[in-house]
C-alpha cells in the first residue's frame, strides 16, 4: 500500500472520535478513587478512633505524604502519557513526597528517645500495611496502565512506573485511615516497601502491556 | 520545521478535529512529507524502510490524535511519536536478525514472495477479517470514498466506517505489537 494510499484511508477515517485524553484521566482517577474506596471499605476500612484521630499530627502527617505522592504522579504521568509533552517539572515535583517524608523522619529521630526508634518502626501492622495497600492499589493500578494504552507513552516502563506510583499514593491514603501506626519511621519503611512493589509491577505492565 | 509550520499545522489539526476533511488530509500529506525526511535523515544504513517507519507513525499519529492538546504546539508532538516509531522499528530489526536465517531459507525457496515494494502495511491488513481488508483496500488502494465503498459491498455506510475505524485500528494495534502476521 503506498503512503498515499494509507492517507485516503485515515482521512475518511476523520470523522471517528475518541475522548481527549485529558478528559479521560480524569474520569480514570475518579474510577480508581471509587474502587479504592470500595476495596478499603469492604475489607479493613478506618479505624473505629478516627476522628480523635484526626487531631494528631503524626496521623495528620500520613496523609500529607500520601496525597503529595498521588497529586505529584498524577501530574507526571498525564506528561508522560502525551507524546512530546514536558516532563522536566512533574519529575522534579516527584521529589516532594520523599523530601517530606524524610524531614518527618529526622523530626521522629529527634523527638522519640533512641531506645523507642526500633517498636515506632516496626509497629503492629507491618504484614496488614503490606498486604492491604497493593490490594487496595492493584484495581487503580489496572485502570491506570489500561489508561497508558489509551494514551501514547513514549517511555512506556518509565510511566508504568509511575501508574504504580500513582495506586500506591491513592491505596496508602486510603489504608492510613485505617492503620494505627503513625510514627514517620514505620510509614518511611513499610509504606514504601508497600508502594515500591506497585510500582515494580507497573514498570512489568508498562513493559508488556502498554503498546501502541 | 519553522513557526509558520507550526502555525499552519496546529490550524489544519484543530479544523481537522472540527470535521473538516479536507484539512486532514492536507495535514496528512504535509507531516508525510515532514515526517519522510526526519526519518530519511535518521536511517543512515539499510535494513529499515524509512517509508514503512512513515506509515507506521501516520497510523500512530491517527489513532492516538486525542492525545494531542489543542493548546500545545503539534511539531513536537508529531516528532515524539515519529522517534518513538522509529526507535521501535530499530529495535525489531534487532529481533528479526535472529530469524533471518529462516527468512532466507525461505526466499531461497521462493524468491517471489519477498519484493521490494513489500511492505509491513500489507502484512497487516492481511492479518484482517476479509470484510475489514476488503472495505480498507477499497478506500485506500482503490480510492473510492464511502458512499461508493457501501454501494460496491452492499452495506450501510456505517457498516463501511465501523469496518474502516476498526481496521485501521487492528492495523496500528498489530503495529504497536511488532506483529505483521508472520510470526
Amino acid at each position: 500500500m503506498r503512503t498515499d494510499d494509507l492517507i485516503k484511508a485515515l482521512d475518511a477515517d476523520a470523522s471517528s472520535k475518541a475522548m481527549p485524553l485529558r478528559s479521560a484521566w480524569w474520569m480514570a482517577a475518579g474510577a480508581a478513587v471509587v474502587i479504592a474506596a470500595a476495596v478499603f471499605l469492604l475489607t479493613i476500612g478506618p479505624r473505629p478512633d478516627f476522628m480523635a484521630a484526626a487531631h494528631t499530627m503524626r496521623f495528620l502527617s500520613k496523609f500529607v505524604f500520601t496525597i503529595v505522592l498521588a497529586v505529584s504522579a498524577f501530574a507526571l504521568i498525564r506528561a508522560l502519557s502525551t507524546p512530546g509533552a514536558s516532563t522536566g517539572r512533574a519529575m522534579a515535583w516527584m521529589a516532594a513526597a520523599p523530601m517530606l517524608v524524610a524531614v518527618a523522619v529526622l523530626l521522629e529521630l529527634f523527638m522519640v528517645p533512641e531506645a523507642l526508634w526500633g517498636t515506632r518502626m516496626v509497629g503492629n501492622n507491618m504484614m496488614i500495611c503490606m498486604g492491604f495497600i497493593p490490594l487496595i492499589g492493584i484495581g487503580p493500578l489496572a485502570i491506570f496502565l489500561w489508561m497508558l494504552r489509551y494514551g501514547a507513552p513514549t517511555r512506556p516502563v518509565l510511566a508504568g512506573a509511575v501508574a504504580g506510583l500513582l495506586a500506591g499514593g491513592l491505596a496508602a491514603t486510603f489504608y492510613a485511615a485505617h492503620c494505627f501506626d503513625d510514627s514517620p519511621l514505620f510509614v518511611a519503611t513499610w509504606y514504601t516497601i508497600a508502594i515500591a512493589a506497585l510500582a515494580l509491577l507497573g514498570a512489568l505492565g508498562g513493559r508488556f502491556f502498554v503498546r501502541w | 520545521m519553522s513557526g509558520k509550520d507550526e502555525a499552519e499545522l496546529s490550524r489544519l489539526m484543530r479544523a481537522a478535529i472540527a470535521g473538516d476533511e479536507k484539512a486532514y488530509a492536507d495535514f496528512l500529506h504535509r507531516i508525510a512529507a515532514l515526517v519522510r525526511g526526519f526519518v530519511r535523515r535518521k536511517i543512515v544504513q539499510g535494513g529499515v524502510d524509512p517509508e514503512d517507519v512513515v506509515q507506521e507513525t501516520l497510523l500512530a499519529i491517527h489513532v492516538k490524535r486525542h492525545t494531542w492538546r489543542q493548546d500545545a504546539p503539534v511539531l513536537p508532538w508529531i516528532y515524539a511519536i515519529a522517534r518513538f516509531k522509529l526507535i521501535d522499528a530499530f529495535r525489531r530489526r534487532g529481533r528479526r536478525i535472529e530469524i533471518d536465517v529462516d527468512d532466507i531459507a525461505e526466499t531461497f525457496a521462493e524468491p517471489e514472495t519477498e519484493t521490494v515494494s513489500e511492505r509491513d502495511i500489507n502484512r497487516a491488513l492481511d492479518s484482517l477479517s476479509p470484510a475489514q481488508r476488503s472495505v480498507v483496500s477499497a478506500v485506500s488502494v482503490e480510492g473510492r470514498s464511502i458512499g461508493e465503498t457501501a454501494a460496491k459491498f452492499g452495506i450501510s455506510e456505517t457498516a463501511v466506517r465501523v469496518s474502516l475505524h476498526r481496521g485501521l485500528a487492528a492495523i496500528a494495534k498489530r503495529f504497536g505489537q511488532g506483529r505483521f502476521g508472520r510470526e
